[in-house]
């Protein structure tokens, strides 16, 4: 068995696999990487399975000892990665030495990395998935729900490394810094909102709020009448837009409430999400109209590519 | 046989509309569609989440396209409707300790309705509830529908904390928090066993359907039961 120590967990590191799947009607969410998108190509660059545990690091400012060997990929936010002081490729696979210290500290572009290992970091399933919630006290290394602490060690499969790296294709490499166009696909109780509600939505720039976390994005920018009708709670999908009372949007990510009584306008792309989910606050966010069929199919493709 | 409305909302997502208003009877019904497309389209779903109307369907389209899944739930849902389920609910009966102690609330229903603790007591336990919907929570169950004399509003400001346990009412709802969250439901009472077990074998002793009744306890049993008042909770 090879070893992985977090000398430091920065602000929140927390273990993920795919995520927390048919429990939703216990009220229990789904967690998982919230930005899939780089949380899948670390797992591809090791040719690991899709549902493979990694280290979502947020904000940097992490600290990791290489006990063993090991093949590791590192993708998603740019947190400056340091292997023994020495800078390591975003987007690329590399092996690292026994003794090592691998060491992020403040984001460059985006907010989150995932660190990926051979064959998975190894974590007990709870309830079907070792996915981190706090909120529910599910997932996480000792069933609990919490993120990493220092002097805590995660294991893996112990295999040869290889010098050779492999690095993702600039093409595939998204700039997460740039302003935000979120494309919505109208649904839900969209037809209810008024017409000028809407093209206030469409022909605004909306920055992201501070207060915007694992379970949804708030916005702020000029407020949108809601329609007055009360709604009954319903089911919320992944990028659900609400519009609470105060009139700004927020867009429910992966750690939602499976039930909410706000009216909504519909979901954001998923092949967005992952760019929103590593925005920071303070960055522009625009919004567009969306075609279901379209994007269905885009993110099928890549579904497909990363074998969900 | 209800009429129903099958539509995407996203790329991977489609919702069952059932109807527009709570109807507690028909609860264990909706749950029973939402263990058929469960059972029958588990292949190519992530996440059914049956609530008070309608039903939530995650899936993955490149398993199964959307025309087809908008097929095959129309088929089941049609199906499903015409069989009410003839089985009675399964029935939970809830331990609660209503005091003012740690239903602070209590008060509210004498100042605003003028009912007596007693009064608010009865009324609120020898009536049988439906689980409508389950979730905002983990665990945590939506009951409808409170009889018309204890219908009271959410508080304008939410208490920014409800201890565990703590049983409720908002509008024509009750429901027990299963775990401390911030909360602006009435607060009548405390239920001392815990209703969340992420530890457990069975999560949550609720489901969609079932039927739950409010059993008052006494002090003594409540403590004996491991609850504890909302002075030493905070």
């Amino acid at each position: 068995m090879g070893l992985i120590e977090v000398i430091k967990p920065g602000q929140l590191s927390l273990i993920h696999d795919f995520g927390r799947f048919g429990l939703s009607q216990l009220g229990l969410t789904q967690g998982g990487p919230i930005d899939d998108y780089a949380y899948s190509w670390a797992n591809f660059l090791l040719k690991n399975p899709t549902n493979s545990a990694v280290i979502e690091i947020t904000l940097g400012q992490a600290a990791f000892y290489i006990h063993h060997e090991c093949m590791l990929a590192l993708c998603g936010g740019d947190l400056q990665a340091k292997l023994d002081g020495q800078p390591v490729a975003n987007w690329s696979r590399f092996a690292a030495k026994k003794g090592q210290l691998l060491t992020f500290s403040l984001p460059r572009n985006g907010l989150r990395a995932y660190l990926a290992v051979k064959g998975g970091f190894e974590a007990p399933e709870h309830y079907g998935s070792c996915s981190t919630v706090e909120r529910d006290r599910l997932g996480g290394l000792h069933c609990d729900g919490k993120g990493l602490n220092a002097g805590e060690f995660i294991a893996f499969h112990q295999h040869q490394t290889i010098k050779r790296s492999r690095k993702v294709t600039f093409r595939f490499t998204p700039d997460y810094n740039l302003p935000l166009v979120l494309r919505l696909i109208e649904s839900y109780q969209c037809d209810k909102f008024s017409p000028a509600a809407k093209s206030t939505l469409y022909e605004s720039e909306y920055t992201v709020s501070q207060s915007s976390n694992r379970m949804g994005y708030r916005l702020e920018g000029p407020a949108l009448e809601a329609p007055s009708d009360s709604l009954l709670s319903e089911g919320i999908a992944l990028g659900s837009v609400q519009i609470p009372p105060d009139g700004h949007p927020i867009i429910l990510l992966n750690d939602r409430q499976t039930l909410g009584g706000y009216p909504k306008l519909g979901c954001v792309a998923r092949i967005d999400l992952p760019r929103l989910a590593q925005a920071k606050p303070g960055q522009k966010v625009f919004f567009t109209q969306g075609d279901r069929e379209g994007l269905q199919k885009v993110w099928c493709k890549w579904a497909r590519f990363f074998g969900y | 046989m209800k009429s129903f409305r099958i539509e995407p909302v996203a790329e991977c997502s489609v919702m069952i509309q059932l109807g527009t208003k709570i109807d507690p009877k028909f609860s264990l019904h909706i749950g029973h569609i939402a263990d058929a497309i469960r059972y029958e389209l588990m292949d190519v779903i992530m996440n059914v989440t049956p609530s008070y109307t309608n039903i939530l369907v995650d899936y993955l389209p490149f398993l199964m396209p959307e025309a087809t899944i908008l097929q095959r739930l129309e088929s089941i849902v049609k199906r499903e409707l015409a069989h009410p389920p003839t089985h009675p609910a399964n029935h939970i009966e809830i331990p609660v300790y209503y005091d003012l102690s740690v239903g602070p609330d209590l008060a509210r229903f004498s100042e605003e309705k003028g009912l007596t603790i007693e009064q608010v007591i009865s009324l609120h336990s020898q009536h049988t509830y439906h689980v409508c919907a389950m979730g905002f929570a983990p665990g945590f169950a939506f009951l409808a529908e409170v009889p018309d004399e204890l219908v009271m509003p959410r508080h304008a400001t939410p208490r920014l904390s409800v201890p565990a346990g703590s049983v409720a009412i908002a509008a024509n709802q009750t429901a027990v928090y299963p775990e401390s969250s911030p909360g602006g439901w009435n607060v009548i009472g405390n239920c001392p066993i815990p209703l969340y077990n992420p530890t457990g074998d069975v999560i949550s002793p609720f489901s969609i359907g079932d039927t739950v009744s409010f059993c008052p306890i006494e002090r003594d049993e409540y403590e004996e039961l491991g609850g504890q008042l909302w002075d030493s909770l905070k």
